[in-house]
């Protein structure tokens, strides 16, 4: 991939081969990302459709203050959560951390001011089977791991499938966004503590 | 020696992981963590779900369609 100076001349010239490059290259995880966002399949491919027509439209008035992926990305996610709504979740879902605040593991899990050592665990979160070799293991987490994602509340779900599932840094997601390192850092919290408590439950049913 | 306790420091983990944590509270939840099984276990726990999480697009086939390509190269052609 050129650098993005590079990359938007060739694309203000009309260069279709450098068009074709960074529909390919970017696509695939806009598809993803957008997927998060909206209900159906469809929708999403239709976010995406969607994003490439504003960028096109828009290149004139790209002003290059952030890289030309996070803009894309920037134009997908304003479209995916305008066409998804925030009741775009139909698993009705209840948890502590629905909110933006609060403690992400239960406090119950924790001593009170009355025993021994208030704050420290009751008992110590049950250790996990590791088998990296277990194929159908590994996709059945991932397969948990998904369901958790499509739980979250919109922003919790939209930072998280960035950043742990994309891959952007937290300097690009905020950027993406537009919200500050703190909120980033919040919202990435509670749905990462939302997925590992998935997984536990999820090993806590199944025999060992 | 640190007060720190454990339901304050599940609540610290991402903050540490991203590096964000100031260098004295950052030494007090390394303390914390070489001393305390429970706590390290979930930060690895967390940890797990997070690199669950990175194997996830390898999974979903997402792509345009040939159609919607072919359009959006026609759009372009177009426009530009």
């Amino acid at each position: 991939m050129p650098p993005d100076e590079v990359l938007v001349a060739q694309l203000r010239a009309g260069d279709d081969a450098a068009f074709a490059l960074v529909l390919d290259a970017w696509s695939p995880g806009m598809v993803r990302v957008a997927r998060r966002c909206v209900p159906t399949a469809d929708l999403a491919a239709e976010v995406v459709q969607d994003t490439w027509l504003a960028v096109v439209e828009g290149l004139g008035g790209f002003e290059g203050r952030s890289s030309l992926k996070t803009w894309v990305y920037r134009i997908l996610v304003n479209k995916a959560q305008r066409l998804g709504g925030r009741e775009s979740r139909t698993v009705p879902y209840s948890s502590l951390t629905a909110n933006d605040e609060g403690p992400t593991v239960d406090p119950s899990r924790f001593q009170g001011p009355d025993e021994p050592y208030p704050g420290h665990w009751r008992e110590w979160p049950a250790p996990w089977p590791d088998d990296p070799a277990d194929a159908t293991l590994a996709a059945e987490l991932r397969r948990c791991a998904g369901a958790a994602v499509a739980e979250l509340p919109e922003r919790q779900r939209v930072v998280l499938a960035l950043r742990d599932i994309e891959g952007y840094d937290a300097a690009e997601v905020c950027s993406i966004l537009d919200i500050t390192a703190t909120n980033q850092r919040v919202l990435l919290h509670r749905a990462r503590a939302h997925v590992r408590r998935s997984l536990e439950n999820y090993f806590a049913e199944v025999p060992a | 020696m640190s007060d720190l306790r454990c339901d304050r420091v599940v609540e610290l983990v991402t903050e540490f992981l991203e590096g964000a944590l100031g260098p004295a509270d950052e030494r007090d939840l390394v303390e914390h963590l070489i001393g305390c099984d429970g706590c390290s276990d979930y930060v690895e726990q967390y940890r797990q779900a997070v690199r669950t999480l990175g194997e996830l697009p390898a999974e979903e086939g997402a792509t345009l369609t040939p159609e919607t390509r072919a359009a959006l190269l026609e759009v372009f052609r177009r426009t530009a």
